[in-house]
């Protein structure tokens, strides 16, 4: 009896869930289109809501989402509401691109923010390149990229790694040992480091790799340890810094014997190490939560007013703050939404933001940024101890600097 | 993972019985759903997602056959799944690249092709390697643990095994693979624009009429006296060897065909979807097939092709309409079909003990 009834059941719930899917494209056809018709304008958000890069990248989204509600509530752009599409990345690069094309072809946004590893930016960049369809990625990366359909609102390398090896550079840290998560961003920029390091009387004493996700740094510290270096240049991602500067503590490293400067380490990072194991360490980026300016007063109220006082402000939550005013600001001055017509607006549009003034690069797509050296305080807040004092052309090829000749071939 | 220590039903021995038109006319009907009223329904879009999932259920086929009938849990189809696309990959990348490297090699210093690259260029060598390559592996490794009288369990563990190993190969080599990133950004598929409406319609229905003729094949396997055979090999492995066969050939021949059918599928997989990585072939994915299977019925070919497309299709159903939640539902559909019709769906709709 049971049985027979539980056949039903199942049989007409999967009928039902069929049936509602079958309906499911038409509906969105007739929703198609609405990108600059009606009263909204759709823009999507692609970030991983699931997955290992769920942590981070969640509170990317998040201050996306609070961009748009302050600019709707200030009368929206064009005389029209933004309506955000928010879609699950799941921390899987095919799916980002699956879902980009989704975006794209079904929701007809105007505009897509997305991304933060730069696997998941190589997924999606043919998606957008194909269908002409621009994305906002606001995460610091490798740089050697340059596409006409990408804004790029994080540091390229000359704006965050290479102002970190100056600094190191000016405080004598002359041997550096080198620690990575293996893929793209860490190799490369360790490429990177070595060209400048050859180019400046430093020497790299050192160059490991582990696994994202790895967790086990008892050998690799013995290694650091035993090679003597001056300072660490970190670019480990996501929770192995935690299993990482854990290790380094006990191993007896301290932020004076050893700093250990990081590029992927922001404040939602520091909670997640615990900020015993991290004080004091520097780390490199062009925004902080606690950089100085009228701005940044207000989005770190008007964060903490939307999520809850205990949120902390990064530097990739700022970036993607930034991709949504600073696109608006391309749309107003095009006077539509048309993808060609902004990006020939953007250039050159500068607005006083969070971490100073952006202005956009009409060649490369890429911003001005101003690079920021902070430690890491006992409250887990990063303070500000060198910035470079003017925001930094962008250079993603490193064409202005000799020592970088092979590296952009 | 109840599912996998469960005895499978007994087979009976075979009675000749009048012939059944039901399970052809219902391919028939199927046939003419995939290639006639889908393309005409679904847009663009939704035809390039429908064909991805064809790939996945090419990939659950091979599974079917090795696990359903024969018994094997293979929880590492992706790095066959992997080694195909990678080879599909490759020629695709070469070729657009000409005269120069591919991109990734550009931005990981590599200065000169690897040799393992050049002979890809031929569209002839990559194309069976697509083959050759997944086979020759699944071969290899069957003929090392099947004869050693490796299985159950331990077997599961050592494919699975082989996908981490895979995964951690192909990260490390970022200058000969693409890394994390992979291999993407495809221009150009046998002369035509890969991402052109045209091609991918093609590409649905080159994938859905490989699907059906390897479907076709693996029936025909299936009830032949080799299929008889492997199906004996699965209820008493211990039996046939006293009757005087070997299972350790018979478990080899089924796990390499499983393996070609899951390197084909990565091949067309690639130019469909217009990636391929790490990701895609590791423990992860390799898991999200078996349990597909599971879902749509291990005992039957049928309901493994079913279960692929129908976990493929919630997928992206369930994490378009709730991107926050999504995850939980595809977990609470699997539980609900494993508990209630632990033979899957296709179990649910045969009154009979579904053995074949």
């Amino acid at each position: 009896m049971l049985n027979a009834f539980l056949r039903t059941a199942v049989g007409a719930g999967l009928v039902l869930a069929l049936a509602a899917c079958g309906g499911e494209p038409t509906e969105s056809t007739a929703g198609g289109g609405a990108a600059a018709g009606g009263n909204t304008i759709k823009v999507g958000l692609l970030h991983s809501l699931s997955g290992t890069m769920a942590i981070s990248e969640v509170t990317v989204r998040d201050a996306e989402l609070l961009a748009i509600e302050e600019i709707n509530a200030a009368g929206g752009v064009l005389g029209k509401q933004l309506e955000p599409v928010v879609e699950d990345g799941a921390s899987d690069w095919p799916t980002f691109a699956e879902k980009a094309n989704k975006l794209i072809s079904q929701d007809k946004v105007a505009t897509v923010f997305g991304g933060w590893t730069s696997a998941s930016r190589k997924a999606m960049l043919p998606v957008f390149e194909r269908h002409k369809a621009l994305l906002w990625y606001p995460v610091q990366y490798e740089g050697l990229e340059s596409s006409p359909y990408i804004f790029y609102t994080g540091a390229t390398t000359n704006q965050q790694i290479i102002p970190g090896l100056d600094y190191l550079k000016e405080q004598g840290k002359t041997k550096i040992f080198l620690v990575g998560s293996d893929y793209v961003f860490p190799r490369t920029a360790n490429k990177i480091i070595k060209a400048y390091a050859a180019a400046n009387g430093m020497t790299v004493l050192g160059e490991e790799y582990t696994p994202l996700g790895h967790t086990e740094y008892s050998t690799l510290t013995n290694k650091v340890v035993q090679a003597k270096p001056d300072a660490v240049f970190n670019t480990l991602n996501g929770d192995s810094n935690v299993a990482f500067f854990k290790q380094l503590k006990s191993a007896g490293v301290t932020a004076e014997s050893m700093p250990v400067l990081s590029v992927s380490v922001a404040e939602e990072e520091v909670t997640g190490i615990g900020v015993d194991n991290i004080v004091g360490h520097p780390v490199a980026w062009n925004y902080y939560q606690t950089t100085e300016n009228a701005a940044n007063s207000k989005f770190v109220a008007a964060f903490k007013a939307k999520y809850g006082d205990a949120k902390v402000t990064s530097d990739p939550m700022e970036a993607g703050y930034n991709a949504v005013y600073l696109w608006a600001e391309a749309v107003k001055k095009a006077g539509t939404v048309e993808v060609e017509a902004v990006k020939k607006a953007s250039g050159g549009i500068a607005l006083e933001r969070p971490e100073g003034l952006v202005t956009i690069d009409g060649e490369t797509q890429h911003m001005y940024k101003t690079a920021r050296i902070g430690i890491i305080q006992p409250d887990g807040l990063i303070k500000e101890v060198w910035n470079s004092g003017e925001p930094i052309k962008p250079d993603p090829y490193l064409k202005s600097y000799p020592w970088a000749g092979s590296l952009a071939s | 993972m109840t599912a996998t220590l469960e005895k499978p039903p007994v087979t009976e021995a075979p009675v000749k019985e009048p012939r059944d038109w039901r399970g052809p006319a219902l391919f028939a009907l199927v046939a003419v759903i995939g290639l006639v009223v889908m393309p005409l329904v679904l847009e663009p879009f939704r035809l390039g997602l429908l064909a991805k999932y064809l790939t996945y259920a090419i990939v659950a086929l091979g599974i079917g056959l090795a696990w359903g009938q024969g018994g094997m849990l293979t929880l590492g189809q992706g790095v066959f799944f992997g080694l195909g696309g990678y080879a599909m990959g490759m020629h695709l990348k070469l070729n657009d690249a000409g005269d120069g490297l591919p991109d990734f090699m550009v931005w990981s210093g590599v200065e000169t092709l690897p040799a393992l690259w050049e002979p890809f260029r031929n569209p002839v060598f990559a194309i069976a390697m697509v083959v050759v390559v997944p086979g020759a592996v699944a071969w290899l490794l069957g003929t090392l643990v099947f004869r050693q009288r490796v299985r159950g369990a331990y077997f599961a563990i050592l494919t699975q095994a082989l996908a981490a190993a895979m995964v951690i190969l192909l990260v490390g080599q970022q200058g000969l693979t693409g890394g994390t990133n992979g291999l993407t950004n495809f221009f150009e598929f046998f002369g035509q624009d890969v991402a052109a409406d045209s091609t991918q319609r093609g590409l649905y229905f080159t994938v859905a009429i490989v699907l059906g003729v390897l479907f076709l094949g693996a029936w025909q396997l299936q009830r032949s006296r080799f299929g008889r055979l492997l199906l004996a090999v699965r209820d008493g492995e211990d039996r046939v060897r006293f009757l005087g066969y070997n299972p350790a050939t018979v478990k080899t021949i089924t796990f390499t065909l499983s393996a070609v059918m899951a390197g084909i599928a990565g091949a067309l997989f690639v130019p469909v979807v217009g990636i391929i990585s790490p990701a895609l072939l590791g423990v992860v994915p390799s898991l999200e097939l078996v349990v597909a299977v599971a879902v749509g019925g291990r005992f039957a070919l049928a309901g493994a092709v079913l279960g692929a497309v129908l976990m493929g299709y919630a997928k992206t159903y369930f994490s378009e309409e709730l991107p926050d939640a999504w995850l939980y539902l595809q977990g609470a559909l699997f539980i609900l079909v494993i508990g209630l019709a632990p033979k899957g769906i296709i179990g649910f709709f045969r009154r009979k003990d579904v053995t074949a």
